[in-house]
Formats: C-alpha cells, sequence, structure tokens
C-alpha cells in the first residue's frame, strides 16, 4: 500500500533532523513562498490602486495579467536561472513574476468594483482623491485584494515546488529525489508535504482575510451579492464573467 | 539568443519540436473535453439538487488548492496507475479544470430566467430537451468563459509534467536546463504561450458560432 510507505517515510526520525530533512525544507519553502508574495504585493497592489483609481491603462493591465497567466512555469524558472548564471534570487524572480498578476487582477478588479454611488458620495461629502481611496475604495477592495494574495501564493508554492528541479531546497526536493531514484514513498510522502502546506497557507490567509476586511464591507458585500443574485435572475441577458478568475 | 538559428535549423529538432507540440496539444486538450462533459454533469447535479452543490464546491476548492507536481504525483497513489505513465497528468487536469468549471456551470444554469423555461415547458419541451436545447445553449457563455481560462492554465501546466516523466514541451525546459542551453527553453515557452493564444481564438470563435443571439444583440 504505497500511502502506508509514504507515512512511514513522513514519520520516519531520520527526515526529520538534519541539514536537509523535512522541517528545513518547510522553512526553506515557506521563505520563498513568503518573499516572493510579499515582493509581488509591493509592486502589484501600489499600481492595482492607481489604475483602479484613475481608471487608466485598466484594459492593458488586464490583458497583460491574462496573457503571463499561460508563461510555463516550467520554462520560467529555467530560463531565468539560466539567464541569471545559476543563482537563487534568479529563483525567486520567478515566483515573483508568477505572483504580481493575480495580485495586481484582485487590487484592480477590487477597487473597480467599488459601487460608483459611494464613491460619487464619498466625493460629495467633499473627501480628497486620497481620503476617497484610503478610506473608500481601499476597505471596500479588501476581499478581493486578499483573494488576489491567496492565488498569488497557491501560484507560488506550486511553483516553489517545481524549482526544486533547479537545485533550491524546497518541499518538491525529496518528491523529484523520490522519482528518480524511483524511491516512491519518498515521492508520496513529498507530494502529501506539498499539499498539506498549500492547503494550510490558503487557510491562513483565508483568516487573515476575515481579519482584514472590514466588518460593515463584510455585511455590505453579503447584501449585495443577494441583490446581485436577484438581479441576476432577472436579468433576460445571460451574464457572462469577463473569464479573469483564476 | 545566437543559437536560436542554429538550434532551429536542424531539421531533426524541429521534427522533434512538432511531435512535443502535438503531445502538448493532446495532453492538455483531453482533460478539457472530458471536464466540460463532467462539468456540465456535475453542474446540473448541482443545479437540482442543493446538498450536492456544497459538498461539489468545497471539493473543489480543496482540489483548486493542490499544486500541480504533488497532485501529479498523488494520482498514482489514490488509483494505482503507473507512477510514469501520462495519464495521471491527463486524470489531474481534468480534475483541476472540472473543479474549476462546476461552479460557473451550476450558477448559470441558475440563472436561466424562470419565464424561459416556463415557455419551454408550455411548448411542450420534456425535462431533457430543455435542458440540452434552451438552458444549456443559455449557459455557453459562462461555460466558455470557464474553458477559455481552463485552457490556457493547463496548457501552461502540462509543461510540469515533464518533471515526472511525461511528454509534451516540458521536456525541452527539463533537457535545456540540464545541457545548460537556453534555446530549446526559449522555443518551448513561445510555442507555450502561441498555443495558448491560438487555443483561445479558437475557442472565442466556437463561442460565437454557438450563441448567435449575441452578437445579434437580441435578448434570448
Amino acid at each position: 500500500m504505497i500511502f502506508a510507505d509514504a507515512f512511514g517515510w513522513l514519520l520516519d526520525p531520520v527526515n526529520w533532523s538534519g541539514g536537509k530533512s523535512i522541517p528545513v525544507r518547510i522553512g526553506v519553502h515557506l521563505l520563498f513562498c513568503v518573499g516572493a508574495v510579499l515582493g509581488a504585493a509591493l509592486i502589484a497592489v501600489p499600481l492595482g490602486l492607481f489604475v483602479g483609481h484613475t481608471g487608466r491603462g485598466g484594459l492593458v493591465l488586464v490583458g497583460g495579467s491574462n496573457a503571463l497567466r499561460a508563461l510555463p512555469t516550467l520554462g520560467l524558472v529555467t530560463f531565468l536561472y539560466l539567464v541569471g548564471g545559476g543563482s537563487t534570487v534568479s529563483v525567486v524572480i520567478a515566483l515573483v513574476v508568477l505572483a504580481v498578476p493575480p495580485i495586481l487582477a484582485g487590487t484592480y478588479a477590487g477597487v473597480q468594483d467599488v459601487d460608483r454611488g459611494v464613491v460619487d458620495a464619498a466625493r460629495g461629502m467633499g473627501m480628497t482623491g486620497a481620503q476617497r481611496l484610503w478610506q473608500v475604495e481601499v476597505p471596500n477592495a479588501m476581499p478581493l485584494l486578499v483573494g488576489g494574495l491567496r492565488n498569488a501564493m497557491l501560484q507560488v508554492v506550486a511553483t516553489a515546488s517545481v524549482a526544486a528541479f533547479v537545485g533550491v531546497e524546497t518541499l518538491g526536493r525529496p518528491l523529484l529525489d523520490g522519482i528518480r531514484v524511483l524511491d516512491y514513498p519518498q515521492f508520496v510522502g513529498g507530494a502529501i508535504l506539498i499539499a498539506l502546506l498549500a492547503v494550510v497557507l490558503d487557510a491562513v490567509l483565508a483568516v487573515v482575510g476575515r481579519l482584514v476586511v472590514p466588518a460593515g464591507v463584510r455585511l455590505s458585500g453579503r447584501t449585495r451579492s443577494k441583490k446581485a443574485q436577484s438581479r441576476r435572475r432577472e436579468d433576460p441577458a445571460p451574464v457572462e464573467s469577463g473569464g479573469s478568475t483564476a | 539568443m545566437g543559437d536560436l538559428p542554429k538550434y532551429l535549423g536542424d531539421a531533426g529538432t524541429r521534427a522533434a519540436l512538432l511531435e512535443k507540440l502535438l503531445d502538448h496539444v493532446y495532453l492538455s486538450l483531453v482533460p478539457l473535453l472530458v471536464s466540460v462533459v463532467l462539468a456540465i454533469v456535475l453542474g446540473l447535479l448541482c443545479h437540482r439538487f442543493r446538498p450536492v452543490n456544497a459538498v461539489l464546491i468545497s471539493l473543489s476548492n480543496v482540489v483548486y488548492t493542490i499544486p500541480s507536481l504533488a497532485l501529479f504525483a498523488l494520482i498514482p497513489a489514490m488509483i494505482g496507475t503507473r507512477v510514469l505513465d501520462p495519464v495521471n497528468v491527463i486524470i489531474a487536469l481534468t480534475l483541476y479544470t472540472t473543479a474549476l468549471l462546476v461552479r460557473p456551470v451550476a450558477e448559470a444554469l441558475a440563472a436561466v430566467p424562470s419565464h424561459i423555461t416556463a415557455s419551454a415547458t408550455a411548448m411542450g419541451f420534456r425535462p431533457w430537451r430543455r435542458f440540452l436545447t434552451v438552458e444549456l445553449p443559455l449557459a455557453v457563455p459562462v461555460l466558455a468563459a470557464g474553458v477559455r481560462v481552463g485552457s490556457v492554465s493547463n496548457i501552461s501546466l502540462v509543461s510540469v509534467g515533464a518533471l515526472i516523466g511525461t511528454g509534451g514541451l516540458g521536456t525541452l525546459f527539463t533537457d535545456g536546463f540540464q545541457q545548460r542551453y537556453l534555446a530549446p527553453i526559449i522555443v518551448g515557452i513561445v510555442l507555450t504561450l502561441v498555443l495558448a493564444l491560438v487555443v483561445d481564438l479558437v475557442l472565442v470563435l466556437l463561442r460565437n458560432r454557438l450563441t448567435p443571439w449575441v452578437r445579434a444583440g437580441g435578448a434570448p
């Protein structure tokens, strides 16, 4: 039974100590992922806010980030690794490149989706552009922005595993070593670890999302989606979603 | 970069590239076709039976969370296929694409206005014929949007399969890396992007053919 053997590998104390142990690899994996998502957020959130707030360049941005989705992750990682002369930095760059589009799309869609009436009301109350952005648009954009961060994290966790191919000591390593020497318990054990890490990280970000989304937005989101649903039922034309969901 | 003409100048290389490209098309489009059928069936189940809806939606979320490399490795462990068999990649991509499509299909079916289904019933349509000729066509725009996203992501994900011995354009990346040779990697990236673009255009054409009323601007 291959799963029993895989759990045997997972629970073997030998794999839990030393420089190439499971905890070290989980640590390296987390370091890559969190670093890349933070780096990507530093680029993508301001850009998304700017484009969403001013409404300039939205089409280019959506088209561009959709095109980036087609980029094969393994190709990008190997390409940048060879071009960068085989440094770990190039792996981080590859991860950042892949994390930017989902965050950008989420931030932009979040700001873009804010009810125009709400923004107009803020303007009517005499709020300046910056006040509208920080006090109205950003809080309302939070759910979609966090959704973008979660998508980016999933993409990065997956790619960091793939990046073990070029030699970084992430959780992909046991899996790839396992297939090379046909050690199936290690192969499947590595896969279980990667899947668990992805599920746990996603859950953590979901909790963070609940904490950073203001209660008022959560409430209005609930009523708004209900309204949107009932509106959709009455709407005679089928609604086409732009095809930009991850 | 200077190596590109030399690399592409070789007839043997070009034949090999074509073979990899065809492999890639096969590995990414079979899951797409299978999951369209699966998603329609499952979406219908979700639409008709509420409890199924909740279960399938949360199951889809979990499937979508699992990284591709891990899923490729877990499939043979779960269903006993051979570890190096390309069928693992096909099954994994089918799971992803179905997970992506079920929710929009269920929502699109739920969004068909009740007066339309009522008129179809009044005209004597039996439930199955009503589903196939009225409700399903009205769900096509939403389905097409999902299929476009699925095709792009499949075409990009197939490459990861090269790490566990599946063919396709991904082998250009593994080979290029092992030989420290950029030309095949660049060709692989460009071919993947072009393939994604071409398939997307075909899907848009197909959608426009299947939904003439949208172009005509009239309500259904």
